[in-house]
């Protein structure tokens, strides 16, 4: 029986991946984050402040990516509602938010998408983030303006693109996605993205599989190289992630047999340097139906606040801004190496 | 006494070797760090050079090792595989470049 094999039958034999991971716990295969902090000395994170308004629009998405840790695409019927989204506007209004980062999904799909986004441009909020996951811009009609609606509002934009090749990026994203991708960017620079200083566009490199990601700098100098060379196509920056131990990528993980040696990876890579960058440490994440977690991850795992009861409708950021933040093995996602975070690595 | 010479879970023990002589240990893993910092080559190729060596020596470990390190690098398979046709290629024609000193000895001692 080959590792793959075997490690399907593992899996048949348990009800859910949960429980799977649950098991590799009980048998102290993986230790838990909590007690890696402890060993190295760390206190459990604590929020500073609350700098970034992360919105998740919903899961609805036109792409079904085999890493997605929102498991998000087209079937998937949770998306935010007007109402949510006006209370979301009302507190953007009360509080002092550097930046308003709005995701999904394809966060473009809901109805009220526009909407909600020329109103916050109405607000003192200095960055507007959209992750547009750049085939939206050509799945239909309706969306082939999305450039020109990101620039009349300043938007800076976001795009997953795993890497510079067809290859990669569609075994991990579906088949075409790669030359979509290429063609939506080559809107954007027509009109500005990616080259003027004010026209952010930022791409988003993750492993597509069971490895981390490299040196974000080196591999920003390869994507401008390669991208330019190839397709001429500019961009600003390069955001490095790691692939969460969550939802399809952990599927991915347990169905190919690689679960316990990424998750070693993971926690011998266990970085403290990267402890203070913590998105969690300066971000609250809101779901589409007002829930709020303290990242997009915890709330795809539907892991609660440490501060009980707090919802978007009766937020108070006196209450959340100096929370302890709710861990668990995933974390070593984001403390792993260089660290990995919605802004990329953490550290040099 | 293990039932089989190698064994994956060996590879992360590799600095379990200093358990009995330090110092030695030291100063090649200090070395081994070195090498592979960027230099005149870069780190990525030098991951390369170092996957392909692996074949070169048949180290389990170190094809293990820098087969993870080189995709993690951004090479595609088609590179990999490259890589170790060099380090096949040289060691095919190490073999047969020993040929030469097969015929000259053979037509030495021969009539």
């Amino acid at each position: 029986m080959n590792a793959s094999e075997k490690a399907l039958q593992q899996t048949e034999a348990i009800s859910s991946l949960s429980d799977y991971v649950l098991l590799e716990i009980q048998n102290k295969k993986i230790p838990s984050f909590f007690e890696v902090l402890k060993k190295n000395g760390n206190p459990p994170p604590i929020s500073t402040h609350i700098d970034v308004f992360q919105v998740n629009l919903g899961y609805l998405c036109n792409q079904t990516c085999k890493h997605c840790h929102v498991e998000a695409g087209p079937s998937r019927k949770e998306i935010m509602s007007k109402e949510t989204m006006q209370v979301c506007l009302d507190i953007i209004k009360e509080n002092a938010f550097r930046c308003v980062d709005i995701t999904g999904g394809a966060p473009e799909m809901n109805p009220h998408f526009r909407w909600f986004v020329e109103e916050i441009r109405k607000t003192k909020i200095k960055e507007l983030i959209v992750r547009c996951n750049l085939t939206i811009i050509l799945a239909n009609a309706n969306y082939h303006d999305l450039p020109e609606f990101f620039k009349n509002n300043s938007v800076h934009i976001v795009s997953s693109l795993p890497f510079y090749n067809a290859l990669r990026t569609d075994r991990q994203r579906g088949n075409g996605v790669f030359e979509k991708s290429i063609q939506a960017l080559q809107m954007l620079n027509k009109i500005g993205y990616g080259i003027e200083k004010h026209l952010i566009l930022d791409l988003v490199y993750n492993p597509n599989g069971a490895f981390l990601s490299a040196n974000q700098k080196k591999l920003e100098e390869e994507y401008k190289t390669e991208l330019f060379k190839t397709y001429n196509i500019s961009f600003h920056h390069l955001i490095a992630i790691h692939n969460m131990p969550i939802n399809r990528f952990l599927e991915y993980l347990i169905n190919s047999g690689n679960y316990e040696d990424y998750m070693s990876m993971l926690v011998s890579s266990y970085n403290p340097e990267t402890l203070n960058g913590l998105m969690c440490k300066n971000t609250i994440s809101v779901a589409w139906n007002g829930n709020l977690y303290d990242c997009d991850f915890n709330q795809m795992l539907q892991l609660p606040l440490t501060v009980a009861g707090q919802t978007l409708f009766n937020f108070n950021i006196n209450h959340l801004k100096h929370r302890q933040i709710a861990t668990g093995k995933h974390c070593f996602g984001c403390t792993a190496g260089s660290g990995s975070s919605c802004q990329g690595s953490l550290t040099e | 006494m293990e039932k089989t010479y190698y064994h994956p879970d060996d590879l992360k023990k590799f600095g379990n070797i200093s358990e009995f002589e330090p110092k030695l240990a030291e100063k090649f893993f200090d070395y081994y760090r070195h090498v592979f910092k960027d230099g005149a080559l870069s780190e990525k190729e030098k991951a390369l050079i170092a996957l392909a060596v692996a074949h070169a020596v048949q180290c389990p470990y170190c094809i293990d090792a820098y087969t993870q390190e080189s995709v993690t690098k951004g090479f595609s398979e088609a590179q990999l595989m490259e890589a170790v046709h060099v380090a096949a290629a040289i060691r095919g024609g190490a073999s047969l470049v020993h040929g030469v000193q097969m015929m000259n000895k053979a037509k030495k001692i021969m009539m």
